[in-house]
């Protein structure tokens, strides 16, 4: 064996080249001068840690998770994973109150569900957000997602049978977004499938992803709910011989990379059968499929790429799958965080970050001046609703828009 | 996923042709891991002897300007080369010599940047020179952090606030008929060297900081803009790990995030580039390349891979692929019929000369005649 050839340091550390291209695309590095950025806290500050877990910098909390690094990485240096992975080795304090709430998604939509709409007029008024300003530090300057009074378990459960009686079958993670606060994009994907001929099927109960969990400091927990998520896919894949599509790229990033790169949860048998939807549909229509298109459907969509998916690479079917709609007129947005990433822009130390770092893309938006803005993300969503006059659709749900 | 072509690569060479291809209604795609060399340009193409119209073309269209003067360029460390086309960015002077008094401007805490070694190349050249430390409160946030003083951090705030730059420098001036400055003007906004150039009553002259290249930054991101906006597709963050070749044709590759997604193409251009951007990988046992294991023309005896002098023409910056005269790449001494290897991973580059700029362009622009001609009738 050649040692040289073969041994490869955990999360390609070594591999740094200290070209300082990471801290180019860091989001964060832009606008807080608090933060070490990516170079310092990943590789060059792993060396350090790795001497004496002294060296561990709290300020590592103010990495986005973006991964934009990664991405930008010439050496394949897994930078963000180098950061999260210290901050879940090395920082021990208790997460705040704050966190915990923001963080437990799933717990604080089952919640709010049942009252949505006394949450929703609650949460939107400004003696509220003054409130949990001071008492918790979120901002009150954020726009609260509504949370839906009918989650979409309980609307897809009552057409089981429904569902059941197309010829072929796919599972859906639907991720606590849909569940919670926009059942109607589970149901767009629901009409989109059924039109292609396939029925769509719950998982056997899943859990939050846990990607909140995680860059809250509570890895142990998510830890936990990937343990339950795996048990439901393998249920899924290998006990009910299905394909699991997801709508949020986060909650795919998060199943297919997080758990086995940063919790040490493996996922190798059923990691091939978790893709997202947009990929998923764009795949049939490639392999021959029809969908009923509307002939009297006219759209301006720019695309916005997530953050999280441009790191698992897949915006090309999104972008492809667009494309493929007559009358849809389509703008590629520039690559550029929103920088809201998940439940950062929510607190109140990153607010104003927050808002700096999404800013160019907000300004290009403007100047492309489109109907809708088309995204795969739910959090990204909020940010460009209250950040620009446009709404933002799911590509998914534009799709279902577009055909009869 | 079915493409007309399929560029590896998404640095200088990959991105000129993926836009000429796509420009012609070539449906291409772009496969891209990490950022490329473009983030250490020097900004100038000095291999082109002739005006490239070609290129000057391109590059408006993506807007970037560029100028053709035939002459010398100062390098970061007080020394002139040779050159004749380069960015806006970057003055050319018919002779070294080119001031008689300097004003050389740096930002306090600034050490990517060289005035003492600027000052000591001018005086050869019988110019004077005078230091000017600038210390504008918009930059005292980025010295909390040891990474943040940096071209890219600083050129971010000067996007902003290059004004008051001009200003402070305006008042400093005496009797210099030149001005030199860090290159850190215009990361999103093309136009501010020239404004300030402009806004000055004398020569303004940017000469090159350490990485990563702020000109350079600009270069790709408004190139991949303009890839994206004529439709192609980029890939970023990607990587080919398989490909599929058959009769001397490559049919499809896999890449690592699509995994069983195969990318199709008529044709493939390799645009990897070298040993940093790992297209050629060196090893104990030799030097391959990474993406097809096509012919490397390589020093048979390690040894003989280094000049022990640093300084040196080295050896290994000459190896590449090896390919027939119309670029196609060959793989077990045969041509493969429809993949072209174009930019440094040809071999011969020296980058101190910038040459691998002009290189990456000329060889794409043929790469890309050779596919265009085939659609010819």
């Amino acid at each position: 064996m050649n040692l040289q050839e073969s041994t490869v340091s955990r999360y390609n550390f070594e591999e740094c080249m200290k070209c300082t291209v990471c801290t180019v695309y860091c989001p964060v590095l832009q606008v807080n001068p608090l933060y070490p950025g990516p170079k310092q806290a990943g590789p060059d500050g792993e060396r350090l840690r790795l001497k004496d877990p002294w060296f561990f910098n709290k300020a590592l909390k103010y990495c986005l998770n973006c991964k934009r690094c990664e991405v930008a990485c010439p050496s394949g240096v897994g930078v963000a994973d180098l950061i999260q992975s210290a901050r879940i080795r090395y920082d021990h304090s208790a997460p705040k109150l704050r966190d915990r709430i923001l963080a437990n998604t799933d717990f604080m939509g089952s919640l709010a569900r049942p009252f949505a709409p006394i949450v929703n007029g609650v949460t939107s008024l400004g003696i509220t957000k003054a409130v949990l300003d001071a008492t918790l530090q979120i901002d009150h300057r954020r726009s609260f997602p509504k949370y839906s009074g009918r989650s979409f378990e309980s609307w897809l459960r009552r057409q089981a049978a429904r569902q059941a009686a197309f010829p072929e079958q796919v599972a859906y993670f639907h991720g606590c977004y849909v569940n919670y606060n926009n059942p109607q994009l589970g149901r767009d994907l629901v009409k989109v499938l059924n039109a292609l001929g396939i029925g769509v099927q719950l998982l056997d109960k899943e859990k939050c992803c846990g990607i909140a969990l995680i860059t809250n400091g509570m890895s142990a927990q998510a830890t936990r709910h990937a343990r339950h998520n795996l048990g439901a896919l393998r249920q899924a894949v290998t006990g009910r011989g299905l394909k699991v599509v997801m709508t949020s790229s986060t909650c795919a990033l998060t199943l297919r990379d997080e758990y086995p790169n940063l919790l040490g949860v493996d996922n190798g048998d059923v990691r091939d059968a978790l893709t997202l939807a947009t990929r998923f549909v764009y795949e049939r229509l490639e392999n021959g499929a029809k969908l009923p298109f509307r002939k009297d459907f006219h759209r301006k969509v720019a695309y916005h790429v997530p953050c999280h998916m441009e790191k698992l690479g897949w915006g090309v079917f999104s972008e492809r799958l667009l494309r493929k709609i007559p009358g849809l007129e389509f703008t590629p947005l520039d690559s550029a965080c929103c920088g809201i990433s998940g439940t950062y822009g929510f607190k109140k130390e990153n607010y104003a970050f927050s808002q700096a770092i999404g800013e160019p893309l907000f300004a290009q938006i403007r100047s492309v001046n489109p109907d809708v803005v088309a995204c795969d993300c739910e959090t990204c969503k909020w940010q460009i609703e209250m950040s620009t006059p446009y709404p933002v659709a799911h590509p998914i749900s534009i799709l279902a828009e577009a055909i009869e | 996923m079915k493409f007309d072509t399929l560029v590896i690569g998404g640095g200088l060479a990959g991105l000129t042709a993926g836009i000429s291809l796509q420009q012609k209604g070539l449906d291409t795609a772009i496969v891209s891991t990490g950022q490329s060399a473009l983030h250490f340009f020097s900004g100038t193409f000095e291999s082109l002897e002739s005006p490239s119209e070609r290129l000057a073309e391109l590059f408006s269209a993506a807007g970037i300007r560029t100028h053709y003067s035939p002459g010398v360029r100062l390098m970061p460390l007080g020394s002139f080369r040779p050159a004749a086309l380069s960015l806006e960015d970057v003055e050319l002077f018919p002779e070294p010599h080119f001031a008689d008094k300097v004003l050389i401007v740096n930002f306090n805490g600034y050490s990517d940047f060289f005035p003492a070694f600027l000052t000591e190349g001018l005086e050869a050249q019988r110019m004077s020179c005078r230091l000017l430390e600038l210390d504008p409160p918009e930059l005292q946030a980025l010295r909390q952090s040891p990474s943040e003083m940096r071209s890219v951090q600083i050129a971010r705030i000067m996007d902003r606030h290059w004004e008051s730059v001009v200003q402070a420098i305006r008042a400093a001036l005496r009797d210099e008929d030149a001005v030199i400055l860090p290159q850190v003007f215009g990361l999103k906004d093309p136009s501010i060297p020239g404004r300030i150039r402009q806004e000055l009553p004398v020569r303004v002259v940017f000469a090159g900081t350490q990485p990563p290249s702020v000109p350079g930054i600009r270069t790709q991101q408004l190139l991949r803009r303009r890839f994206e906006l004529a439709g192609g597709t980029f890939l970023s963050g990607d990587e080919v790990v398989q490909t599929h070749v058959h009769d001397g044709r490559v049919h499809s590759v896999a890449t690592r995030n699509l995994d069983h997604h195969y990318l199709e193409a008529d044709h493939f251009i390799l645009a990897t580039g070298t040993f940093f951007a790992k297209g050629l990988a060196a090893s104990p046992s030799g030097i391959r390349e990474s993406v097809f294991g096509l012919d490397v023309d390589c020093a048979a005896d390690r040894n003989a891979w280094y000049d022990p002098s640093f300084a040196a023409d080295q050896p290994y910056l000459h190896f590449g692929v090896r390919t027939d005269a119309v670029l196609h790449a060959v793989k077990d001494g045969t041509p493969m019929q429809n993949l072209y290897a174009v930019g440094s991973i040809l071999g011969g580059t020296r980058p101190e000369f910038g040459s691998g700029a002009g290189l990456a362009v000329r060889s794409a622009f043929a790469a890309v005649d050779q596919i265009l001609n085939q659609y010819a009738v």
